[in-house]
Parts: C-alpha cells; structure tokens; sequence
C-alpha cells in the first residue's frame, strides 16, 4: 500500500514538471503533428485522403508513444548526474516507485495528445473511421509502458548523458523507419523486412495500424499486446535491478548482457515470426489501405 | 548529555586504491550537536554517508537509533534527515511542492507552512528550485531534511560555499535544532562553525579521528600557548626562530612563520633582536590565542584548508 501511495505521489510530480516542460510539448505534441501534416500534403495526390488518413493516423500514434523512451532516458540520466537522484534516496522511496511512476506519468501525459492526434484526423482531415478505439487504447497503454520502460533501460546501461543521445539515436533511427511508423515496411525488401521483425517499435506499428484502420480482431493484435507486455515486464524489472542513485556510480560491464535479457522476448517473437508467423502479410494489407494494390514485387515476390 | 544515538566502531572504507577510512571510531550522544571536522579528502562524507545508508563500509561497524544503516532500510530512513553535501531538486518544483513532495513519503510529517515560516521560505513557496539562490535553496535542504520530523539529522557541510550573512543564518538554525533536542551530526572544514556550534568534536584527517572531545577539551592540548603568526623581509636563518626565548614548536605556511610560544612577551623582545642582529625585517605580526586550528596544526603538522 506503502509503494502505491508513494508511486501515486511521485506520479503526479512527474505530471507537474512534464506539464512545465517546454521541449515535452515539442517533442510529445508538435513533433508528431508535423510529421501528420507532412503526410498530408506527401500524400495528397494520392488515393481518397479517407482511405490513407487511418493509416498514417497508426503511424503518427506509433510515433507519439515510442517517444515515451527518448524522454525518459534523458530524463532519468539528468537526475542521476544532478544529484537529484540521491536526494530522493534518502527517503523511504525504493528504485521499483521513482521508475514505474515515470512510466505511468509519460502514459498519462501521451493520452490527451493520442486524443488530439485522433480528432485531427478526424475533423481536419475527415477520417471516415475511429478504427477500434478499445485495441487503439489497449496498444497505446501497453505500447507507451513499454517503450518508456526500454527508455530506462538506456538510461540504466548508460554512464554519461553523451552516451545516452547516442544510444538513443541509434535506436530511435531503428525504430523510426525499420519499423512501419514513418516509411511503411512494406516497401521495404524482405531480408529488411525480416530483420523488422525483432524490432520491438515493429510490433506497436503493426498493431497501432490494425486497430486504426480497423483491419484487425482482437485475436490478430493480442500477439502484439503480448510482445510488448512481455517486453515491458522484462524490460522494467531489468532496469529495477541495474538502477543506480549516485551520480558516480558505473554500470558494471555484466549491464549489457542484461540488457540482452530485457530483448529476449522479442528475439522469440522475432524467430517464431520468421519461421511460422503471418505478421508480414498483415503488414502488405495494412499498407493496402494507403496505397491500393501497388505493394512493390521485390517485397512480396520471396514472401 | 543522553545515551550514544550513534555508534561507530572502526570503520574503513576504500575507493580503489585510495582508503578513504582506516578505523574511525566514535560515539554520539543524543541531543547533542556532533561535529566532524577535517580538511576535503579526510573521509568525513564517507562516514556520514554510511551512517545514512548511503554507502557499504569495508569494515567496522555503525548504528544510528540501534539500526544498522546497511540493512535497516526504510525503518532508519524515517528516523533520520539529511543535507548532502552535493544534491539538487527538479528545476521546475516550487519550493512548497517539494516539501509537501518529501513529507507525503513521511508516515510522520512536520507542518509544512512552519517549516516554510521557520526557514523564511513563505515569499519563495511558489518559486521554482531554481529561481532560489545559494543560500534559500541551503535552507530549503535543511528544511527537507526536518519534514519527517526525524531523531537525528546529517549536516554534511551545509554552509559550504555560503557568504558569512548566509553562514549565519544557518548557524541560528542548527542552534534551533539544538533546544529541540534533536541530535545533529555535522561535517565541516570551518574551525569558527565547530567552535561555535558543537558540544563535541571529532578531528579527523586521512580517514582517521585524530583527536576527539568538546572544543575546550580540545582547546586545553594546547593550553599555556599562544599562537604567533609572523611575515619578514626575508627568509629566517634556519630554525633559528624555534630556539627563541619561550618558543616551543615553530612551523612555515604560506612563507610565514607560526610561532608556539609559552611567554609571548619575552618571545617578541627575543625575535626583534634576532632580526636586527641578521639585519631582517618583521612585515606582520598577528597574535592568537589557541584555537581548533592550532589543535589540528598540532596533531597534523598542516593547516585546515591545504
């Protein structure tokens, strides 16, 4: 009850400095709306701007709750090296508190803008459908825990904040466009394709499009959901057992192999996907909906 | 004086190759203001940060309130408050939120609003960490340091780096936390801070405790001798300084010479002779009566600050 009530209190500071944080705004709300009207007017000699805008709505979502991680790696490092950390020791505050009430108060924080995300699309861009808001709401939970829990991850496994951009950099690139939520996947070849498939941004970028283009049952997202649980479960007990307070305390070398560990569910995912799953054909039919039939030979010639 | 609230027995603790304590030992008693003074590198934040669980010893052992800090987990957490030396806040938290932030972790709490009236924080409560300067964000740590309303609270160097206006106001504010009889442990490198705040003081200098007792106690070690402080024109012949009249020990800093003297009189007629008869020249001549520097010079050949 203890836990709760002090991860409840940590939450909602984390809400209040969130809210008075200029660069979350542009990073969380603006970032992800250019990226919305880009597509717009990339697209707008295109098919019926009814057809497309739910794809790329999965897109921009996509976007919006993998940018859970970027931030709260950056977020947990300044603490650290500030020193802030070490004041927060000193209370009856464990590691398991101060990092699931990050992840909670990013989720809370990226709901209102999926919300606004959602009656732009609607109402500028007069999107015929919602999708299926409840696998919508469930990916975006899951989904936004997920990524900020891989966020701490980062944060954990990272000494300096210079090692933390460049940590996340590489990520973010990955997961930005080897994933589905900027360039669809499939236009990408197969062997790409392939190596999309242990990406953890590939599972929320699937699924996010299903729910929105309304093309998927539970049934077909639920191996999304569960990947990603998965991942999050892994991902913040990992980041519990490498947490550090003190500004100068070193991850020790055995972090990365842990890291490794936080990762494994989707390397499973990856493999059994690779060998016998049908994720791929559900990405051609999501993209389908954005561009008729024109998915390029070379993608689906080896499939 | 109550019972020792805090025990330390030989405690040692390396950093690599660096042993930053080799058996410090030593009691607090409750209600009393304990200091720890030493220059940077003696190993006083290594103590109090075991103390406050914050770090392992290699060995020895410590208990504060019968806990030991390494194992004792929340339960000496709510017992005890602190000032770090280095620590900081969220930028963008309001002073008032930050106290209100901590007591909510408190199953025992103080009134937000007095501690925000006893730190002369009310203007400031709806101020951002960092808007604060030096001396209100040193307040606002102390302040923190009492929202559980703790047994025993750390001082770890709290007026370092503090103007003198500052350094008294937090001076008030430990005296205050002296009638309310709570127990403070304070680290610091300002003879006039020990001196004048501590009931008791223990020297320490390369991880170990020197010399330990009240500062008179301490004082009294160099009863009977007055420090002389001296500047000449040119170097003094050598050791011709320790042989005058009433000089019992003599030592160069900083291209003066101190002088220990048992007759201070005798000892200034005997120096100006000596110089007229090398044909030198006395710049300054500053006289002190003992104090905890001397005590450290004493018992560590170097000054506080080197």
């Amino acid at each position: 009850m203890k836990t709760l009530s002090r991860t409840w209190t940590l939450t909602r500071l984390r809400l209040r400095l969130a809210v008075r944080n200029r660069a979350f705004f542009f990073f969380s709300l603006v970032m992800p709306l250019i990226f919305l009207f880009g597509a717009a007017i990339f697209l707008r000699r295109g098919p019926e701007r009814t057809q497309w805008i739910p794809y790329v709505l999965g897109a921009v979502l996509t976007t919006t709750v993998m940018g859970s991680f970027w931030g709260l790696s950056v977020q947990l490092v300044t603490f650290r090296e500030q020193g802030i950390l070490r004041r927060f020791r000193l209370a009856p505050v464990g590691a398991g508190p101060i990092l699931a009430s990050s992840i909670l108060s990013n989720y809370f924080m990226s709901l209102p803008v999926v919300a606004f995300e959602f009656l732009v699309c609607r109402w500028a861009f007069h999107m015929h459908t919602w999708g299926n808001l409840w696998l919508v709401f469930l990916l975006v939970t899951v989904g936004s825990a997920t990524f900020s829990a891989l966020g701490l991850i980062v944060a954990s496994v990272t000494n300096t904040m210079q090692e933390t951009q460049m940590i996340n950099n590489l990520l973010w690139m990955a997961f930005l466009f080897l994933t589905g939520a900027t360039v669809p996947l499939a236009i990408f070849p197969i062997w790409l394709q392939r190596i999309a498939l242990f990406i953890p941004g590939q599972y929320l970028a699937t699924g996010l499009e299903s729910a929105t283009t309304n093309m998927a049952g539970p049934a077909e997202v639920i191996e999304d959901v569960i990947a990603l649980t998965l991942g999050l479960l892994v991902a913040f007990e990992v980041s519990r057992h490498l947490f550090r307070w003190e500004p100068d305390a070193k991850a020790p070398r055995s972090a990365k192999l842990w890291v490794l560990a936080a990762l494994v569910p989707f390397l499973l995912f990856g493999v059994w996907e690779n060998i016998a799953g049908n994720r791929l054909h559900r990405v051609d039919r999501n993209f389908e909906t954005l561009s008729g039939s024109t998915i390029p030979e070379q993608a689906t010639g080896a499939r | 004086m109550g019972e020792s609230i805090i025990r330390v027995a030989d405690l040692c603790k390396s950093y690599g190759p660096v042993q930053a304590l080799r058996g410090v030992t030593f009691d607090v008693h409750e209600g009393e203001v304990f200091g720890l003074l030493g220059p940077n590198g003696a190993g006083k934040t290594t103590t109090v940060e075991i103390l406050e669980g914050l770090r392992t010893p290699d060995r020895g052992t410590a208990e504060v309130c019968s806990l030991n800090p390494e194992s004792a987990g929340e339960g000496l957490k709510e017992v005890i408050g602190a000032v770090l030396q280095s620590t900081s806040l969220p930028a963008k938290l309001r002073v008032r939120e930050a106290l209100e932030l901590f007591a909510n972790f408190y199953p025992r709490r103080a009134d937000v609003t007095q501690l925000l009236r006893r730190f002369q924080l009310e203007e400031k409560a709806h101020a951002f960490y960092s808007e604060l300067s030096g001396g209100q964000k040193q307040r606002l740590a102390l302040a923190l340091s009492l929202v559980n309303d703790p047994k025993v609270v750390f001082l770890d160097e709290p007026t370092a780096g503090l103007d003198p206006q500052v350094r008294r106001e937090i001076y008030d504010i430990i005296q205050e936390l002296r009638r309310d009889k709570k127990t403070v442990l304070l680290t610091t490198h300002y003879i006039e801070e020990a001196e004048r705040l501590c009931d008791r003081v223990a020297i320490v200098d390369h991880g170990r405790v020197m010399a330990l007792g009240t500062p008179r106690e301490l004082k009294q070690k160099s009863a009977g001798t007055t420090r002389l402080e001296i500047r000449l024109a040119r170097a003094a012949a050598n050791g011709t300084l320790a042989h005058l009249d009433g000089v019992s020990d003599c030592r160069e800093f900083d291209g003066a010479y101190v002088l220990y003297s048992s007759r201070p009189p005798q000892t200034i007629v005997a120096l100006v002779k000596q110089l007229e008869g090398e044909n030198n020249e006395l710049q300054s001549l500053e006289m002190f009566s003992p104090s905890l520097e001397d005590v450290f010079i004493e018992l560590t050949g170097r000054r506080l600050r080197e």
